[in-house]
């Protein structure tokens, strides 16, 4: 565990942008709760007492540090790179998104606000925030697109065995965006008591920042762990984004090493160049959605285009402004795999390692699969394995002809 | 859009999501709502995913995008409605919709079609001051909205920064039918006009007749939006064509103007 403070000295501006990205085009209803955030978060952000206070929760709460781990098999398999995985799939509720929602539930109590929301696509930040809620004593509900509860049926459960209500959204496409409208609605009527859990780097400033400070500790322990296991630095680090809080998480703290190739992975769903994709960055075009100004896929009068993946938590039309600032920069570089990739990456992480990655995750491991066995063999590639898949497996299970549910 | 700058009017703007119904049933409604002498009208552009909607507008937006209708179809009808009709018309939509069509670009394909003015909620202070010159320089008026929940020093920028009339939200939340309005909105009203000196509308919540008559014993004005959008969609759902449509939308309008001055 790393006490490192927050470096302040980085983006984003005082308006909140990420270079031209980010921003705040939200109904004023909503930039009182918004201002009201940004000062406690300013506060906290300084508050040794504060990050002291978080920083047992992940410990002992969590578990983390989560282990960086060599994946000899894999690597031997495909020949080439040496290939670690960060093992987020380990932390308590099996994602990333704890460290999330435990920082910003801690904010919430600091602004004396004790009912939150969240949306949530694949159930994982849902479940993190009702766990974050159940631990605190505070009430939460959250918004799941109907098509997305049909899809994640266990984390349903869980949620709702913590003590959540979940609400599932029918209206548009009935998934992960539309929880978020839904959420957004509800904090329209509730601002003076709710918070919002907001959890991906998104949304109106200051959620894409405090979300990626939350989740930067994933990069800090890889830092330490690379140096403590291998006395340097990796050569790259590979994320998948959908919104991109686990990339931005693990990309931030190595945003200043030139030597540290940063790779995203977003969701080419049936392909890129099919109807039926998720890869914002790839296709999409700046433009506005959920209260930033980031690239989105949209149609020609700016209405959101409909997403697919067979991965829940990437199926969303827009991207944390950040990553559209790194992709123009071209600090960190953006690619897709497909669904069947993506699949197959799941069955051979599985066999290979013992290891059963969550969908989204896959999408990472199947990019290295392409790209490590042309890559020399003192090639270090750090995988951040976001979550575990234990939540999929119903749904695999479906798509390969097997019926378990 | 003069009169509304200049105080001592006192009226309705009902609020209209353009293309329920189809295109011509809107235009034949925005007819129907100048005969009756509503102020002006604030048409609704649909857009998929709107935050400050409630179900009722909501539903209305998917219905229209599920029909194709764009952007530039809206504003053709606006166009033909316009060469024999002086009714004032704001276009209310979101700003990814006008982002996407280039702002200059929009404001230009709206000045010739004849809008008045926008209304963009999502656009917040902090974003809005670029844009609201350029919808200055296009010549239209761009009312912001002022929340129960905005503090003293931003009503006085926001209402700084609008032109036309300030859009005051009766209620912290999103737009839908209220049974009652918040007991504090009369005394917030009268207080945001005597401290910006400025028009006042009053939008969200605001169902009845009695609702719009006690807005405006003290505002300049009123919207009611979706009680009218309902009532649209309730004369389709029951398969009235549009002929029933125009009437039942001019009835409850012309219904929540009894005991305004004329």
């Amino acid at each position: 565990m790393t006490s490192e403070k927050v470096d302040l000295s980085q983006s984003p501006d005082t308006h909140g942008r990420f270079g031209l990205y980010g921003g705040q085009y939200v109904p004023e209803t909503l930039m009182e709760a918004i201002h009201q955030l940004e000062a406690e978060y300013a506060k906290a952000r300084a508050d040794g007492a504060f990050w002291e206070e978080l920083n047992g929760y992940l410990k002992d709460y969590v578990g983390r540090p989560s282990p960086l781990y060599y994946a000899r098999r894999l690597s031997e398999k495909l020949g080439g790179a040496r290939i670690y995985l960060k093992r987020e799939d380990l932390n308590h509720t099996g994602a990333h998104k704890i460290n999330n929602t435990l920082g910003q539930a801690l904010l919430a109590r600091r602004m004396g606000k004790n009912r939150i929301i969240a949306e949530t696509g694949a159930g994982q930040h849902g479940v993190a925030t009702a766990t974050a809620a159940a631990m605190f004593g505070m009430e939460c509900v959250v918004y799941m697109g109907a098509e997305d509860v049909r899809r994640q049926k266990l984390n349903v459960f869980r949620m709702e065995l913590l003590g959540t209500r979940v609400v599932p959204v029918h209206s548009g496409q009935k998934t992960l965006k539309d929880a978020i409208n839904e959420a957004m609605r509800d904090w329209m009527g509730s601002v003076q008591h709710t918070h919002y859990v907001i959890g991906s780097v998104m949304g109106p400033h200051p959620f894409p920042m405090i979300v990626r400070d939350f989740q930067a500790v994933v990069g800090r322990e890889t830092r330490e762990q690379c140096q403590e296991q291998l006395s340097r630095l990796p050569d790259m680090v590979v994320a998948c984004v959908g919104g991109g809080s686990n990339a931005a998480g693990i990309f931030y703290p190595f945003i200043g090493e030139p030597s540290v190739k940063l790779v995203g992975v977003e969701a080419a769903g049936e392909g890129v160049d099919t109807q039926r994709h998720a890869a914002t960055l790839a296709k999409g075009q700046p433009g506005v959605l959920h209260g930033m100004f980031t690239y989105v896929l949209q149609d020609d009068d700016g209405q959101t285009l409909p997403v697919h993946s067979v991965s829940a938590g990437l199926d969303y039309p827009g991207v944390g402004p950040e990553h559209s600032s790194w992709k123009d920069s071209g600090r960190a570089e953006y690619t897709s795999v497909t669904d069947s990739e993506a699949l197959a990456a799941f069955t051979a992480l599985s066999e290979m390692e013992g290891i059963i990655p969550a969908l989204e995750s896959a999408h990472a491991v199947a990019h290295v699969i392409k790209i490590a066995p042309a890559l020399p063999k003192d090639c270090v590639i750090v995988i951040n394995l976001s979550g575990r898949g234990d939540k999929d497996c119903v749904e695999v299970a479906g798509l390969l002809g097997k019926h378990i549910g | 859009m003069k009169e509304l700058t200049t105080r001592g009017t006192k009226g309705l703007l009902p609020y209209l999501t353009a293309g329920l119904g189809g295109l011509e049933t809107t235009e034949r409604i925005l007819q129907g709502l100048a005969e009756v002498g509503v102020t002006a009208v604030e048409l609704g552009f649909p857009y998929s995913d709107p935050i400050a909607d409630g179900p009722t507008i909501q539903s209305s937006f998917t219905r229209v995008l599920e029909k194709g209708i764009h952007v530039r179809e809206i504003l053709d009808m606006v166009a033909r409605f316009r060469r024999n009709n002086q009714l004032p018309l704001l276009a209310m939509l979101s700003y990814s919709i006008v982002y996407r069509l280039g702002v200059d670009c929009f404001l230009q394909q709206a000045v010739d079609a004849g809008i008045d003015g926008l209304i963009i909620p999502d656009l917040s202070l902090e974003e809005a001051p670029q844009v609201a010159r350029q919808v200055s320089e296009a010549g239209l008026v761009l009312p912001m909205l002022v929340s129960p929940a905005s503090t003293p020093e931003r009503r006085q920028k926001i209402a700084a920064l609008s032109t036309g009339f300030v859009y005051y939200m009766s209620v912290t939340g999103i737009t839908g039918e209220r049974n009652q309005l918040p007991p504090e909105l009369i005394n917030n009203v009268r207080q945001l006009r005597q401290t910006t000196g400025r028009p006042v509308i009053v939008g969200f919540g605001i169902s009845t007749a009695e609702h719009v008559r006690r807005v405006c014993s003290e505002a300049d004005g009123a919207i009611i939006g979706s009680a009218l959008v309902r009532r649209i969609m309730e004369t389709q759902d029951a398969g009235g064509d549009t002929e029933a449509i125009v009437k039942a939308a001019a009835e409850a309008v012309s219904g929540w103007m009894v005991g305004l001055p004329a």
